[in-house]
């Protein structure tokens, strides 16, 4: 399964927008992820990838970009 | 025997400079000593907790000890097993004296409890996210050692900032080269007298000088609604002004002290009166502790609640879980009304903001957004937070109940 389409599916699902465009934006900064955001986004990752992410290994700094999110989610796949 | 408040008087500080000394020149050489470390944490420590206080010191020991058998035993027990009951009670366990200390005013007509000591709710924070890092297996390498100088580092021992276990590791177990340390010197020594200004000019005046008089006013002027009146009003300022100066100051010591002795201790405050909202506020307002709870309980409860899908509707989980949220940051406070209607009062206003977000962003074109409505938010937002702090303050409890 494509990784980055998945998790950009997921993104745009999650927020309402199509975040292809803008790859290195900063999701919280914008306000399309805050902390509700974040898990439903980590809950998303576990049922569509099967990717386990504990609350404590969400270290925002790491998470904020959809590039970012996308290296971390094959990181851990 | 000497005793003082951290950061209290200027022999602190006299003392401060003088034991850190050896030590910054140990590490523009690129060099730690654990010992001379533990040395002057112990005596700094003992300045705090020695002498008249020495209750106060015994019941830390005891508190320290009591957490290390706990968080050991955990991080031993993890190793093999993994199971849901033995880790809520280990995390019920640690709160436990924080707990008895919280409550216990509450019961016992004031009193406060005898295993309370400065500063037992900030270290409460660190011993729980060790537990709570240990099960989800992010921190896997505990270390007694570690965790001892994690729970004990003085700067930040009686309030905080609250950092966190593997990033104080980390900078811990490393010392930085001498281009960044010596940066981190200029940004520590610029901290210590923005907080000087903070703490000893700013804090003084609104707390010492003006808010004492303002309180007589307002308790002079009862009888009208709600016995409010405009020394009231002006109390709301002045006891938000030094709430602020004061901790922020205090909060400007601890870290700017942290970067002398090689540690990047986290911010406690970034701007706060400039937040267009209340959401916002709380990611710069006493930080540290709103991203505890952000990490270690809304996060947490929302992740579970959408697991076991309790709430059908994810907007429902968030509502419910901010209310939950600041309300236990106002039971934490302490278990008095006022504490209490100041957490629901934020939890409240967290879910208000976060409907106002979702409309906005449905209207996106048909809402104006400019210079006057982004200062409008501010002004709302910061008075919103000051009326919040006139609740916190217990002078509403003076004037209706005394």
């Amino acid at each position: 399964m494509d990784i980055k389409a998945t998790v950009l599916q997921i993104l745009s699902d999650l927020t309402g927008n199509d975040v292809s465009g803008a790859m290195d934006d900063n999701l919280f900064d914008s306000g399309l992820l805050d902390s509700m955001g974040s898990v439903q986004l980590l809950l998303q990752l576990q049922s569509d990838l099967g990717i386990n992410v504990p609350v404590s290994e969400f270290e925002r700094s790491e998470w904020d970009t959809p590039n970012k999110i996308i290296a971390k989610a094959e990181s851990l796949a | 025997m000497l005793t003082f408040e951290p950061y209290g008087n200027p022999t602190y500080f006299a003392l401060l400079g003088v034991a850190l000394l050896p030590l910054m020149i140990g590490i523009l050489y690129g060099k730690r000593s654990r010992l001379y470390e533990t040395l002057i944490s112990i005596f700094f420590l003992v300045l705090t907790f020695g002498g008249p206080k020495w209750t106060q010191g015994v019941a830390l020991i005891i508190y320290i000890l009591y957490e290390v058998a706990l968080t050991w035993g955990y991080a031993v027990y993890r190793k093999q097993h993994n199971s849901g009951p033995v880790f809520f009670m280990t995390v019920i366990l640690s709160i436990l004296p924080l707990t008895i200390v919280k409550v216990t005013p509450a019961v016992a007509n004031g009193q406060s409890s005898l295993i309370g000591f400065l500063g037992v709710s900030y270290l409460s924070f660190r011993a729980v996210q060790t537990i709570m890092e240990t099960r989800d297996g992010t921190l896997k390498d505990y270390q007694v050692m570690t965790f001892l100088q994690f729970m004990l580092f003085f700067p930040t021992i009686s309030s905080g900032p609250i950092d966190r276990y593997r990033r104080f590791e980390a900078d811990y177990r490393s010392v930085p080269d001498r281009d960044k340390y010596l940066g981190m010197i200029q940004k520590g020594v610029r901290y210590i007298f923005v907080g000087f200004l903070y703490k000893f000019i700013l804090a003084y005046y609104f707390g010492t000088i003006l808010m004492p008089k303002l309180q007589i006013m307002a308790m002079n002027s009862r009888g009208g609604f709600m016995d409010l009146s405009w020394p009231v009003v002006g109390y709301m300022y002045c006891y938000s002004a030094d709430l602020f100066f004061d901790f922020a100051g205090y909060s400007l010591f601890a870290v700017g002290t942290s970067y002398l002795m090689g540690i990047e201790t986290p911010m406690n405050f970034n701007q706060p009166w400039r937040s267009p909202n209340i959401k916002d506020f709380w990611n710069r307002w006493h930080i540290t502790l709103s991203f505890w709870f952000r990490d270690f309980i809304y996060m947490r409860l929302v992740f579970w609640f959408m697991k076991h899908r309790v709430f059908k509707k994810p907007t429902t989980t968030a509502n419910v879980t901010y209310i939950i949220n600041m309300l236990v940051m106002g039971f934490w406070h302490g278990v008095t009304w006022y504490y209490i209607t100041y957490g629901l009062f934020h939890g409240v206003a967290l879910v208000i903001n976060d409907a106002w977000l979702r409309y906005k962003k449905k209207h996106r074109q048909s809402i104006p957004h400019n210079g006057f409505t982004q200062v409008f938010a501010i002004f709302l937002t910061a008075n919103m937070v000051c009326f919040s702090f006139l609740i916190f303050s217990g002078l509403l409890d003076k004037l209706w109940f005394h």
